[in-house]
């Protein structure tokens, strides 16, 4: 398996710092492999519509309309990339809180995830802001609308940004050599990660406390005053779903960097997780079922919209959940990897239909997204996944921490 | 008036208030009280369907003059050109103009939904946008029930475009430009308590000429904007399946929740912490 030399991988070890990170700096892996040569044409041609979209306007490349203000841009990067990001939130509450040791090798690799979607989607929605230069208003000065979720929404966003960042800055403190920052920093992992699973659990529902205002807007069968709890229940299979998605990708790519034992270990993880990922979604089913019920919404089911909504609940939820409890009993990883992918299509959908599909269902024209806020949407996601791949060939996230970092677990 | 419940708690608050963050505040109460929500009355039995309040109220605001046709039956909205538009629908009484335009809510979701304060209820009643505030997130429009304000999506530096009551002229003393425009008397400018007593008083001399409703007088938690008509609302394209209840009522559970969970989820998660810290020593000693 290991074909390239392990050096290759190395952290600081007494070479001056700015030397080493200029060295670091260099491009390490093959440049021509078929991900650069497909997402460096599309990030280009993104960073083209953006200038396009800050000199005539944001009507020059959207879609968006006095109807619909919010689009792609809002529906999918910020709110179903935030579901996303709930691994990080939920891992760390395993791991540091209730001390389940099983999962530890893979909770920085999920943080640097999550820190990553949250610095790249909210960063995303500066794209979105008509007057970006006004964005600090609302962090400094007398300008607070303490009234309005979105402010909250947007505090409990930057302090959670901070509070990942420091439980993942150990990894940047070993991979520069600096011990003794990287000593001062653990020790800051259990107050980070206290206040990140606080933080977590209110912005998570917190977009979805942004649409209780628009009641009339959405389609009764996706609007309810629970709303909030609803994100937050699915923000737990969704963030897991990602995580067993995108570790099962990573172990392939990144595999030279593993160790042994955390590759054998990797399959028992996917199986744990599969079995969290099927209690919250039960439970997400239940509450569903229960608004359902409260909504009195029986004869909506029969219309094209209680078909969308029955294939959400029954095609993208319970089948899902089904095969969870299934592959976690017949111990089939592959079907798990099934699983997370149809989980991770219903929470897009339903993300989507209630942001997106689902807001002003009733209109005479439809919001679709234009060719050119998908192009966005899709250079944001690719520049992530190269600062991914960049922080994880070099600093310790999937391989081990190096030996004077002492942790408890090795 | 004698100190009356309402007078003494008022009384209360604004001393507990004062107590609490010092003499900052100390002019609140008097500001408070010399002030009552000013707002709109709209006859539409009484509009002629000039648009002369359009053609004014472009004139003020620096917009376009808007030029397009008013024909029956075809619904006209505000755009980011256009803060009003005169309507001529088709109803069940014939043919009735009605203006569109921001209804300046009591308790608006708008300036709830904003994070900036940009857009702001104002102690006479106009709701304004303040242009040096917003970062142009929209909330505002996702909230507002009568989809008011409106987006210039084709500027590099876009403006929210809404009625703002003429603000600056009513603080010289003046009415709103239509108002005074208004050929008919369609528009009476004043405190919303004397437009409500005006709009029973026409209902009750004429029942023939109007139904037995002011719309904005409960709907969205009452608007300072009140519409009289002698057809349903809804022929006059209003949407009358919207809540009587205030619209930031709806976010109130969640904002309530957040001090308490921001306060009281740390502690729970850090006596797990060292309930499983402590588990996990006496299996260690086990081994």
């Amino acid at each position: 398996m290991n074909k390239k030399a392990q050096p290759n991988f190395r952290d600081n070890d007494g070479t001056p710092l700015l030397k080493f990170i200029g060295s670091e700096l260099k491009p390490k892996n093959k440049l021509l492999t078929p991900f650069n040569i497909i997402s460096f044409p599309i990030v280009l041609l993104g960073l083209a519509l953006i200038v396009i979209r800050f000199w005539k306007g944001l009507g020059a490349i959207t879609n968006l309309s006095q109807e619909v203000p919010w689009g792609l841009w809002i529906g999918f990067d910020v709110v179903t990339g935030v579901a996303f990001a709930g691994g990080a939130y939920v891992l760390t509450f395993m791991v540091y809180i209730l001390n389940m040791k099983k999962y530890h090798s893979i909770v920085r690799v999920t943080i640097l995830n999550g820190f990553l979607a949250y610095a790249f989607y909210t960063g995303a929605l500066l794209l979105d802001l008509g007057r970006p230069w006004n964005v600090v208003n609302p962090i400094i000065g007398n300008n607070f609308g303490a009234s309005s979720v979105l402010f909250l929404v947007a505090w409990h966003f930057l302090l959670y940004m901070m509070a990942e960042l420091l439980e993942f800055s150990p990894a940047i403190a070993e991979w520069l050599g600096a011990k003794r920052a990287a000593k001062i920093l653990s020790g800051m992992t259990i107050g980070a990660v206290i206040f990140g699973i606080t933080l977590s659990s209110l912005h998570q529902s917190g977009l979805g406390a942004l649409y209780l205002m628009a009641k009339d807007k959405i389609h009764p069968l996706w609007y309810s005053e629970f709303i909030p709890i609803l994100f937050l229940v699915s923000s737990v299979f969704a963030g897991l779903s990602m995580v067993i998605f995108e570790g099962s990708i990573s172990h392939k790519v990144f595999s030279d960097q593993i160790s042994e034992k955390d590759h054998k270990s990797h399959d028992g993880i996917i199986h744990g997780l599969s079995k969290i990922c099927a209690g919250a979604m039960f439970a997400y089913l239940f509450l569903q079922f229960m608004v359902f019920i409260h909504g009195r919404n029986w004869d909506l089911l029969n219309t094209p919209m209680g078909y969308w909504f029955l294939l959400e609940m029954i095609g993208f939820v319970m089948i899902p959940m089904m095969l969870f409890f299934y592959s976690y009993r017949t111990r089939k990883i592959w079907l798990i990897r099934v699983a997370a992918i149809l989980t991770m299509i219903g929470v897009v959908l339903n993300r989507l239909n209630v942001t997106v599909i689902g807001f002003r269902w009733n209109a005479a024209t439809h919001y679709v997204p234009s060719w050119m806020e998908i192009v966005v949407t899709f250079a944001v996601i690719f520049t992530e996944i190269w600062i991914f791949r960049w922080v994880v060939s070099r600093m310790p996230v999937l391989r081990k921490s190096p030996a004077w970092a002492g942790h408890d677990e090795d | 008036m004698g100190f009356d419940r309402r007078n003494f708690f008022r009384t209360l608050c604004v001393a507990g208030a004062t107590l609490a963050v010092g003499n900052s505040f100390g002019a609140v109460k008097s500001d408070e009280e010399a002030v009552e929500f000013q707002g709109m009355l709209y006859d539409s039995t009484k509009c002629l369907g000039c648009r002369a309040c359009e053609r004014v109220c472009a004139k003020t605001h620096d917009l376009p003059e808007p030029k397009d046709e008013l024909k029956a039956g075809v619904p006209r909205n505000m755009t980011e050109t256009q803060r009003t538009a005169i309507n001529n629908c088709i109803t069940s009484k014939g043919e009735v103009f009605v203006k569109k335009q921001c209804m300046h809510c009591n308790e608006p979701a708008c300036t709830a939904a904003c994070l900036t304060q940009a857009m702001y209820k104002t102690k006479e009643g106009p709701v304004i946008w303040r242009g040096d505030k917003c970062m142009g997130c929209r909330y505002c429009m996702v909230s507002c029930p009568f989809d008011v304000p409106k987006f210039e999506f084709h500027s590099a530096n876009p403006k929210i475009q809404k009625c703002d009551l003429c603000y600056d002229r009513i603080k010289s003393g003046k009415i709103p430009a239509c108002a005074e425009a208004c050929p008919g008397d369609a528009l009476t400018f004043g405190t919303r308590r004397e437009l409500i007593a005006e709009a029973r008083k026409r209902i009750f001399e004429s029942p023939k000429d109007y139904i037995n409703q002011i719309f904005g007088e409960e709907v969205a938690g009452g608007t300072g904007l009140l519409y009289l008509s002698p057809a349903p609302f809804n022929e006059l394209g209003f949407n009358t399946k919207l809540q009587n209840s205030s619209y930031p009522a709806l976010t109130k559970g969640f904002l309530y929740s957040v001090p308490s969970v921001d306060v009281l989820l740390p502690p729970l998660l850090l006596a797990i912490y060292e309930a499983t810290k402590n588990n996990n020593s006496k299996e260690e000693d086990h081994e």
